[in-house]
């Protein structure tokens, strides 16, 4: 379970997040949605330490994120990430990709390593590229690229930063499928999305964010169908 | 017998290995101060990339100084004024000192151009996945940065081979030296500047060759 309270985040004297409070329960798909610059992504990066914490708290599986003794290197196992940009190694193949983070930080055996590997880029449909470098891949491959590498650490949960925003369009269905896949797995996952179709379907829940506040949180049903916040109801009219 | 009345003397194969084991002197001083130099050099692009303020201040003046003054210059005052410190350095380990700092120098920069070629957001996808900061250097920015600025490495490593020449300056008989003293005995300073010329070729060229290979084999 990951518990925000109080969350303030600040860059100098930018005010980014002002006071999130959120819970978000094993085995539950949240997506948040709002416009850019409204905090979504620093959100994000607050759970797993990419980013320090002026006020409040963040607790993953009762670890308190940004307290000194903890072991963040350790807690980011937990949290599989993947960004708007894939950030594929180029330098390494797809299934050394996959498998550098089990190898050199949970320390399995190249063997081990591999196997898991494999395992995740079958998982997400690339059991046939695993000895290809990633530049020789689609943007779409390159992103469920990521997805595997986050996934090969065996993560309890998954944050996704806008995993769809820098694909061509004919390239976000395939990603969006794996998405789907993971949440149908029992995956527990926040989506940082601005595919409105993906969150109506997949989400448990769906929050807004406006200008570092979470404007309004709820079922699907509210959130598209009846929005109580008068931000959240202009955000979607024009996204719409 | 022609010898003994002649003072100067043609040029012979013996003169060939003369040569030759200079060039492997030439090879020697260039091939350990690149090593270390390029070793400190990292270190220092990696200070003035992440201790950016205090690197500034401190050690990127210094590397200007380096980086600016003729090493001529550099090797003569080091060789003459180190032994007022106590410190007797024969002209090979003077040479050394010097050309290491001036590799040094050089590197600081290509490091620190290599460190910021790997974009932030690939750092932070690697250390999001539990990888820590120096794993992240060694596994991800070393092999990433190194190749985009492999080229400009070999372009210093070329350059400093040639520089090494000037430690002759000191007395140190490396390949440019032994051309000297050839040229003053034999008076055919065309013929053994061309095959001087030739050594330094036959060192240079193995490299720039390796390079590219190294080169094609990434951009694949
Ligand atoms: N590292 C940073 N330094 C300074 N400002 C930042 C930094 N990261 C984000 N911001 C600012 O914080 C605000 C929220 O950014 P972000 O969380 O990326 O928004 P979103 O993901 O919702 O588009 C923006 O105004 C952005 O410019
Ligand atoms: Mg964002």
């Amino acid at each position: 379970m990951i518990q925000i309270r109080d969350l303030h985040k600040h860059f100098g004297d930018l005010h980014v997040l002002k006071g999130i409070n959120l819970d978000v329960n094993k085995g539950e798909v949240l997506s948040v949605i709002g416009s850019s610059g409204s905090g979504k992504s620093t959100l994000l990066y607050c759970l797993n330490n990419l980013e320090q914490i002026q006020q409040g708290s963040v607790h993953v599986d009762g670890i308190n994120v940004h307290a000194k003794g903890t072991d963040v290197n350790k807690l980011r196992q937990k949290l599989g990430m993947v960004f708007q940009q894939w950030n594929s190694f180029p330098h390494l193949t797809v299934l050394e990709n996959v498998s550098l983070a089990p190898r050199i930080v949970k320390g399995k055996s190249k063997g081990e390593a591999i196997a898991m590997a494999e395992k995740q880029l079958k998982h997400v449909g690339l059991g046939d590229k695993l000895k290809h470098y990633p530049n020789s891949l689609s943007g779409g491959q390159q992103q469920r690229l990521a997805i595997a590498r986050a996934l090969a650490m065996e993560p309890e949960y998954m944050l996704f930063d806008e995993a769809t925003s820098a694909l061509d369009p004919e390239k976000v269905g395939e990603v969006l499928d794996t998405m789907r896949l993971l949440a149908e797995e029992g995956m527990t996952m926040i989506c940082v999305t601005h595919e409105m179709g993906f969150a109506k379907e997949v989400s448990d829940r769906v929050a807004h964010f406006h200008q570092g506040i979470m404007e309004e949180i709820g079922p699907p049903e509210q959130i598209f169908g009846a929005p109580q916040s008068e931000h959240t109801r202009k955000f979607l009219a024009n996204v719409r | 017998m022609q010898d003994s009345i002649s003072f100067f003397t043609g040029f012979g194969i013996n003169d060939l290995l003369f040569l030759g084991e200079a060039a492997l002197k030439t090879l020697w001083i260039s091939a350990l101060s690149i090593a270390i130099g390029t070793l400190l050099g990292t270190f220092f692009g990696w200070l003035l990339h992440e201790g950016k303020l205090v690197a500034s201040f401190t050690i990127a003046p210094i590397l200007d100084v380096f980086r600016s003054v003729p090493l001529i210059i550099q090797l003569v005052l080091f060789y003459n004024f180190a032994p007022i410190i106590g410190l007797n350095f024969d002209p090979f380990a003077s040479g050394v000192v010097i050309l290491t700092f001036y590799t040094a120098a050089l590197v600081a920069s290509v490091a620190r151009g290599g460190i910021e070629a790997v974009p932030a957001s690939m750092r932070r996808a690697s250390r999001s996945l539990g990888i820590s900061y120096w794993q992240d250097l060694f596994y991800v920015v070393l092999p990433i940065g190194g190749r985009a600025v492999f080229p400009a490495w070999i372009g210093v490593v070329l350059g400093v081979m040639k520089d090494s020449a000037l430690v002759s300056v000191l007395g140190y008989v490396e390949l440019l030296k032994a051309s000297q003293v050839l040229i003053t005995r034999t008076q055919e300073p065309l013929l053994i500047l061309a095959i001087a010329g030739a050594f330094y070729f036959a060192l240079s060229y193995p490299i720039s060759r390796y390079a590219n290979k190294f080169e094609q084999r990434w951009s694949k």
